[in-house]
């Protein structure tokens, strides 16, 4: 089996969520002896070129060629497209990133948790244009190679998943890892809901990374329930020695929430909670984590609750300094409104920290040992908080059974359930 | 002459409701009214009245021959009388005719047994003498909450008196023996125990509408067929299971009221077997040998051990917190503070915390309140944390007693039940109580249901304080009867048990309500503090 996968980010330009995904899954293919041919869109400051070049994984200078294996060496194929996407923003925002940052000069954020990737690039202001052209690109590359199924991630890369279809009859698999809804709410983009919904309809089979997720595929995009298949996420197993000496400088417990300040990651619900908790027990503290377009309102809601001394805001962390924050939380909240998958709850149990998540998360689908409440019921979120804080035996079992778990949701078998997709897809019995 | 013993447990938990932290030290009521009422409703209508019905008419078409034996916890006795007193009728109708033994178990269906011998004991006499009370019969047999059973639980219930108790057929006990017959007890040989088989039991309780099973469907001719086929020196079949088979685990159109109806019947003509019931076992037959049960079975999960109770950190702290109380609660006489001691303890609470049904899946499940176990352990630890202040504060002040700050609680079936209150207190009023005194009560409880919490409290305060003082001029505490139903559903309760014409339910209903008066009257002079506190 032979797939030509299009997705737009890959290691080590990695944000965490979309880019770890496809690396997971590409692994995960390999190891089942599946082929794939990887294009991503990528500018380079000289755009004056033919568009894409290919590049064999083994000889580009990606500092994670190291730790593949020749196995995944032998069957990945590495390519990169000339392009301006940017992976989560709607075409508004693009525009507004765009003649901000990029007329400007060259910037490359780099977070595990904003999801936002921004690649530098000249031309191409509009996001549409770039869309097609991606999808121009996909023609090209669809005509050159040999494959039996095309695999493509997110919205901004199915018109090159349409094309390359149409060119070589393949049956075509999109992957939907996030939908309009949970980026905008109720307040879609009809367009990008468009592209999203033509996708999906000109797919032979989709994929969600959830129930969540393919409840919103079949109940607001329209897509017959028998073609839409859940896949849930897996994490690659990390052995990091355990966490290095990270001194906490105060006594009391702490209790984070990390990520976008944004509406569909419901920072509001958890300043209530917060609040909730600390009329009852003032030895506790709140962090915030993270920036967005809410954090100004959370800032004055904390002062308003006069919690200032207890609640703190760290602004946007990265990298080692997430890891520290893990390694200083007793409690890790996800309250999530709208949320495909949440990789973050599974990052925060493999350092120990229990977690409450929303109901409202694909995550929660497969995680046991987890607090699970309504994103909305700020009561149920301030009482898990409250329990994990006082109750030892919760800590017990996370700490005994929650790591585990989460080493067990592996790519492989994610990979396996894609596979059964694709042969399901070329009508392959396997 | 062979025979099978037919023993239906009966019981339901008082289940918690949503109770978060923030109700701790504000907050002393913790049930789930709406749901408790809902769900016993539900099963009297489906299981113990059409099932009660049958049983009764398959003992007046067979006489003395059919036979039969229940438990009944004193969790389930207590809903009952709230919520369908029709159900005590019904199993007095059954206790009337001769045919049907009543067994003992502990008062809340509690693991007592596991950790604290005194409060099992305190249990077992209550569930006793309650039992004696209603059913007119002094139970000699025992069964222990979820069949929970080990040498020295035995030997403590031989030294309760009673003949015999009720166990599970676990292979890991048995080894090479057969549960079908009458074992004694290891160290103490006077007890008798009975096991259960639980191949046939549970083809009945579990298995009997599961299509995929091969014996589906499952007739009383088939199952009589079993039995005659089982070696023929074996005396006794022991077929114990939860009343709820019939008809609600069991739903009525997989059939199994007519299994159960014709089982007789079959049994009778196409068989040698007879039924018994445990006490007649006792009086007819010798034990085998005895069992030797070193550490504690149960009839749970296919381990038939204690860890669907006690397996996991949750379980086990919750446990050891409710039970760090018993050396408290020996000193307190507060008859709220004892009833809630009691109903924290059903094993039901432990059970929803297991995490065992996370591979194991679906009889966790039936019934279960919450989502997940760390759910149910959360809310019960918020719970018990209230319950604790609550012991501690009594000890502290005898005066100020858990039930002045219960009164200032909001009643959640408040609205509804008002009325039904008002009834209640003038009902209980004593003919001599002055009029005045019935006014005060009135007004004392009719503005709760509107009014906010907190104005409540303060309104309560006032007029509990202007009540006592009335009383006091009259010094006739009983007539204070009036002033002690602080909850709908108690009221309900009294208001039912009157209905129910039952002597002894009575009886306790008003033990119970002169022994708050009293406390009541302790407690009001200090109500200034507490308005201030409220």
């Amino acid at each position: 089996m032979k797939v030509l996968m299009f997705g737009w980010e890959f290691p080590p330009h990695i944000t965490g969520g979309l880019g770890t995904a496809c690396f997971g899954l590409t692994k995960g293919l390999a190891k089942h002896g599946v082929e794939v041919i990887f294009v991503v869109p990528k500018s380079f400051g000289d755009e004056s070129q033919e568009g894409f070049r290919l590049i064999n994984a083994s000889d580009i200078e990606l500092d994670f060629t190291q730790t593949l294996t020749r196995e995944f060496r032998e069957k990945i194929s590495y390519m990169e497209v000339g392009s301006n996407l940017v992976p989560y923003l709607d075409p508004e925002e693009f525009e507004r990133w765009y003649t901000e940052e990029v007329a400007g000069k060259k910037t490359e954020t780099h977070s595990v948790f904003n999801r936002k990737y921004q690649f530098s690039g000249k031309y191409g202001a509009n996001l549409m244009e770039e869309v097609s052209r991606y999808a121009l690109v996909a023609l090209s590359v669809a005509n050159n190679f040999q494959y039996d199924v095309i695999h493509a991630h997110d919205w901004l890369t199915y018109a090159a998943g349409i094309a390359a279809k149409q060119i070589s009859g393949k049956p075509l698999v999109v992957h939907v890892h996030a939908t309009e809804f949970d980026r905008s709410g109720e307040n879609v983009n009809q367009v990008v809901y468009d592209i999203e919904r033509n996708g999906m309809e000109a797919a032979d089979r989709v994929i969600t990374v959830s129930n969540f997720t393919r409840q919103i595929v079949i109940e607001r995009y329209g897509i017959p329930a028998e073609k839409v298949f859940t896949v849930h996420n897996a994490v690659e197993p990390v052995d990091k020695p355990e966490t290095e000496d990270v001194t906490k400088h105060v006594k009391e417990k702490i209790v984070t929430f990390l990520g976008r300040v944004t509406y569909q990651k419901g920072p509001d619900y958890f300043v209530e909670a917060a609040h909730k908790v600390l009329q009852r027990d003032p030895n506790v503290r709140f962090v915030m984590a993270g920036s967005g377009d809410l954090l100004n309102r959370m800032i004055r809601r904390v002062a308003q609750l006069k919690m200032g001394t207890r609640f703190h805001f760290t602004g946007f962390l990265a990298g080692a300094e997430v890891d520290r924050m893990f390694a200083m939380s007793d409690v890790y909240v996800m309250p999530s409104v709208s949320e495909p998958f949440g990789i973050s709850p599974l990052e925060a149990m493999r350092t120990n920290v229990p977690v409450v998540i929303s109901k409202q998360s694909g995550v929660a689908e497969v995680l046991q040992h987890a607090l699970k409440v309504d994103f909305w019921d700020i009561d149920a979120l301030a009482d898990a908080i409250y329990g994990i804080l006082h109750y030892d035996g919760l800590r017990k079992m996370f700490a005994k059974y929650g790591k585990s778990e989460v080493d067990s949701l592996l790519w492989e078998n994610a990979a396996l359930k894609v596979l059964e997709v694709y042969n399901n897809a070329t009508g392959h019995s396997n | 002459m062979r025979s099978v013993c037919l023993y239906f447990q009966v019981h339901q938990p008082f289940r918690l409701r949503t109770y978060r932290f923030f109700n701790i030290g504000q907050d002393h009521y913790y049930y789930d009214d709406y749901q408790n009422r809902h769900i016993i409703r539900r099963v009297a209508e489906k299981c113990y009245l059409p099932a009660n019905r049958m049983m009764l008419q398959l003992i007046n078409e067979f006489g003395k021959a059919f036979k039969v034996s229940y438990s009944i916890s004193g969790t389930a006795l207590d809903q009952f009388a709230q919520y369908v007193p029709e159900v005590i009728d019904s199993f007095r109708q059954l206790a009337a005719t001769g045919c049907v033994e009543f067994i003992s178990e502990t008062e809340y269906h509690s693991l007592a047994s596991l950790g604290n011998e005194q409060e099992f004991i305190r249990q077992v006499e209550l569930h006793s003498q309650r039992i004696e009370k209603l059913f007119g019969q002094k139970p000699q047999t025992f069964r222990n909450s979820e069949l929970i059973y080990s040498d020295t639980i035995g030997e403590t219930v031989a030294n309760l008196g009673f003949h015999t108790i009720l166990t599970e057929g676990a292979k890991h006990v048995l080894g090479w023996k057969s549960p079908n017959y009458i074992y004694c007890n290891n160290l103490n040989p006077k007890l008798r125990v009975l096991l259960r088989n639980f191949n046939l039991s549970d083809d009945l309780s579990f298995r009997f509408s599961e299509q995929r099973w091969s014996e589906w469907p499952l007739t009383a001719e088939k199952f009589v067929g079993w039995l005659n086929a089982s070696d023929p020196h074996e005396e006794v079949v022991n077929l114990f299971m939860d009343y709820e088979t019939i008809g609600e685990h069991q739903w009525k159109e997989t059939g199994i009221f007519d299994f159960f109806y014709h089982l007789p019947s079959t049994l009778f003509t196409k068989s040698n077997f007879t039924f018994a019931t445990p006490e007649e076992l006792y009086q007819r037959l010798q034990p085998m040998a005895a069992i030797n049960v070193p550490y504690a079975i149960s009839w749970a999960d296919e381990e038939r051990d204690l860890t669907a109770w006690k397996g996991n950190e949750l379980q086990t702290e919750a446990l050891s917190k409710l039970y760090s109380l018993s050396g408290s609660i020996s000193k307190c006489k507060d008859p709220v503070i004892l009833r809630d001691w009691g109903y924290l303890q059903s094993s039901n609470h432990f059970y929803y915390m297991s995490t065992k049904w996370f591979s194991a899946g679906e009889v966790h499940k039936h019934f279960n309140p919450y989502s997940s176990p760390y759910d149910a352990f959360i809310n019960y630890m918020n719970a018990i944390s209230d319950f604790a202040i609550r012991v501690e504060d009594s000890l502290a002040s005898p005066d100020s007693g858990s039930e002045r700050k219960e009164a200032v609680k909001p009643v959640k079936a408040g609205k509804k039940t008002s009325a039904v209150k008002i009834k209640t207190v003038k009902k209980t009023a004593k003919p001599g109580a002055p009029a005045e005194k019935k006014k005060a009560a009135k007004t004392e409880t009719a503005p709760k249901a509107v009014k906010s919490a907190k104005t409540k409290a303060a309104v309560k305060e006032t007029k509990a304080a202007k009540a006592v003082q009335a009383v006091k001029e009259k010094k006739t505490p009983r007539a204070k009867a009036t002033v002690k139903e602080t909850k709908p559903a108690k009221a309900a309760l009294a208001v039912k048990e009157k209905k129910a014409v039952k002597p002894a339910t009575e009886v306790k209903a008003k033990k119970l309500s002169t022994v708050k008066t009293v406390e009541k009257a302790k407690k009001a002079p200090k109500s200034g503090s507490a308005s201030k506190k409220a």
